[in-house]
């Protein structure tokens, strides 16, 4: 698959989405077992993340580390409602609170006993969060290292919060032990294929609209705004609004990539919200180069592939490796893997990583 | 009202440990505009060196004193090792110094974990350092206030050395025009990798002091560096005294709202609270100001 051709013909394009949906969607299932499945459908799930995180900070030179949060926000929204749908009928509470104790459902659990308000809360939850903080940061012209440093202690505070909460969140545990999504058992074998299915749908479906994005006006006033965000200002447009817009599609990614964790994986836990795993989420794309399109998705889905593969036979190994690759990639192969690919030998091409000019400081 | 006072008392307390942590971020970050993550694991190292020096001298009242030198050169060394090694050459792209120093203090914590094991180690607090000290009727703990005086004393050094020796004056100098600085024959490369050091070594120090906190582990260093990055970006850019006040006062809010309410919902008041007075000044306290447009 020659990148540049994807992000150019049009047949190419639906060529590459067909491509991948057959792959996904017929050869993945033909080939792997139930169990195998369910971890490509969480590798899925990071790579949902990765593509918003591709657009906001390849694309949109913001270093989100705090992706973790809205990722978690979708996680928790989904979860309570599956907990709310699985408690028995006659007290309508969920199991977990029944045990430590006696005070009922919070208020703020109630508006997810409803379907309807949960699947647009998944959405909009985080959406909203990061348009408050986006236009409260970038509109006051804070950006750069002290727009990372604010989202990673979002992140750290939002995990805190969970951890000392048990009796409305579980806690450190997290919540976990779902038994059904919408009305289907988690248990049939069917049910979890659907919901494999309904992941790869939704992956390709946020890929799309990131290329739309990219490739759009839009697009170009947001890599405007990475490389030289006053003079977008001097030209008229607010980038405070361009980064904000992208910066809210990427949590509303995030946030259904969590929601379809919860059902997928069974658990979600403070441990998949906070810094270390919001970061965590940044080295696949950086891997697969941030910049481009696919190279996030790909990234990301690798770097899940090879921490659970890995992480089983040497635990303390991995995070080596995972130090190790942050170091050496992002130091010396800035662009990701898909640099290496994209260069002909001598032709000049520019930087694909935005280097400081007026934008980060 | 003694409420009032000793929640004050801890909150100085929980900003002077603030304070010792963010001292060497806001003078890297300042004159650099590296952000280093791995700072948190200079300061594991300062307080493995604690734990080191106390396991070779024996005497804990001693081997403090050794270990509050000692912690300063170990922490400055590995600061000395990642300028050169990796973020000598990403000056010009700040933002991913964050990811390659995250990637630093990975492997540096699980690098403590193999080789001090996973559980807590604890160093013992000197004869002299324990009990509480009685000021205005109050009982204060002593190690309490040893930390409160490092953290004073590191504060004085540094500042004199930024106002009255000519390193300062080259520090200064680039921090508010690199440039302009180096046309004028200074070499910012050495007074870049000077700077690391004695930051990184003020990093160590932080962590001899966490040792009379309570037992310190390989993950010690992540509970401080985001507050103390937090403290940096309130403080300003390149001014010590920002972050001091930035350090005390973020302490005190801390524990203030931290007494009305619980302390995760501290947390997060807190830093509504900044995001608020970023509002008000988004570029910190002090701004050192440049003729830059950004």
């Amino acid at each position: 698959m020659n990148l540049k051709a994807l992000l150019t013909g049009r047949w190419a394009v639906v060529g590459g989405f067909a491509l991948a949906a057959v792959l996904l969607l017929v050869v993945a299932p033909a080939l792997l077992s139930s169990f195998r499945l369910g971890l490509l459908g969480k590798y899925l799930c990071y790579a949902m993340v990765a593509v918003g995180i591709g657009l906001a900070w390849g694309r949109g030179g913001m270093l989100v580390l705090g992706q973790g949060v809205f990722f978690g926000l979708g996680a928790y929204i989904m979860a309570m409602h599956l907990k709310l749908a699985d408690a028995p009928a006659s007290t309508g509470v969920p199991d977990f609170m029944a045990l430590i104790s006696s005070d009922g459902v919070p208020v703020w659990w109630e508006p997810f006993r409803s379907g309807v308000v949960t699947v647009l809360a998944v959405v909009l939850v985080p959406s909203a969060v990061a348009v408050l903080l986006g236009l409260a940061t970038f509109r006051r012209r804070v950006r750069g290292a002290y727009f990372a440093i604010l989202s990673q202690a979002l992140a750290a505070a939002f995990a805190i919060l969970l951890v000392g909460n048990p009796r409305s969140t579980g806690g450190s545990t997290g919540l976990n032990n779902f038994k059904g999504f919408f009305g289907f058992s988690l248990r049939d074998p069917a049910n979890r294929l659907m919901l494999y299915v309904i992941a790869v749908v939704a992956l390709l479906a946020m890929v799309a609209v990131a290329r739309q994005m990219m490739v759009s006006r839009y697009g170009e006033l947001l890599v405007a705004c990475r490389d030289a965000e006053e003079r977008v200002r001097f030209l008229g447009y607010d980038p405070a609004v361009i980064k904000t817009v992208a910066y809210a599609v990427a949590a509303a990614m995030a946030g259904v990539a969590g929601a379809l964790f919860v059902p997928i994986v069974g658990i979600v836990s403070p441990n998949d919200v906070g810094i270390v795993p919001s970061i965590g989420l940044l080295i696949g794309v950086a891997i697969g180069g941030r910049t481009t399109l696919l190279g996030p998705v790909l990234g990301a889905i690798a770097v899940a592939w090879a921490e659970t593969s890995l992480s089983e036979r040497f635990p303390s190994g991995w995070t080596y490796a995972q130090g190790l690759v942050f170091m050496l990639v992002v130091a010396f192969l800035p662009g990701g893997l898909a640099s290496l690919r994209r260069r002909p030998p001598g032709a000049a091409q520019p930087s694909p990583v935005p280097t400081l000019s007026g934008s980060s400081r | 009202m003694e409420i009032l006072l000793s929640q004050l008392f801890n909150g100085l307390s929980g900003g002077s440990i603030l304070l010792l942590a963010a001292l060497g971020l806001a003078l890297t970050f300042g004159q650099m505009g590296v952000i280093n993550m791995a700072h948190g694991e200079f300061i594991m190292a300062g307080a493995y060196t604690a734990y080191v020096v106390q396991g070779v001298l024996g005497d804990a009242g001693l081997s403090l004193l050794v270990s509050l030198p000692a912690a300063f050169v170990v922490g400055g060394l590995l600061g000395l090792a990642l300028e050169a090694l990796l973020l000598r050459r990403m000056y010009h792209r700040p933002l991913d110094t964050l990811l390659v120093t995250f990637g630093v203090s990975l492997v540096l914590q699980q690098l403590a974990r193999d080789v001090f094991g996973t559980a807590g180690v604890d160093v013992a607090a000197p004869g002299w350092l324990s009990g509480p000290v009685e000021v205005l009727g109050f009982a204060f703990p002593k190690t309490r206030l040893f930390i409160l005086a490092i953290a004073v004393a590191a504060v004085v050094v540094l500042s004199v050395l930024l106002a009255f020796t000519p390193l300062g004056r080259r520090i200064r100098a680039t921090v508010q025009n690199r440039a302009l600085a180096e046309t004028s024959g200074i070499s910012t490369r050495r007074t870049d990798r000077t700077t690391f050091f004695v930051g990184s070594g003020l990093a160590g120090v932080a962590g001899v002091a966490l040792t009379l906190m309570g037992s310190i582990s390989a993950n010690l260093g992540t509970a401080y560096i985001v507050d103390a990055f937090l403290v940096v970006v309130v403080g300003g850019i390149g001014q010590i005294k920002g972050a001091v006040i930035a350090a005390f006062v973020l302490g005190v809010a801390q524990s203030w709202i931290e007494y009305s309410t619980t302390a995760s919902i501290a947390k997060v008041v807190v830093l509504a609270l900044i995001v608020v007075f970023l509002q008000v000044r988004p570029q910190g306290i002090f701004v050192v100001r440049t003729r830059s447009l950004a």
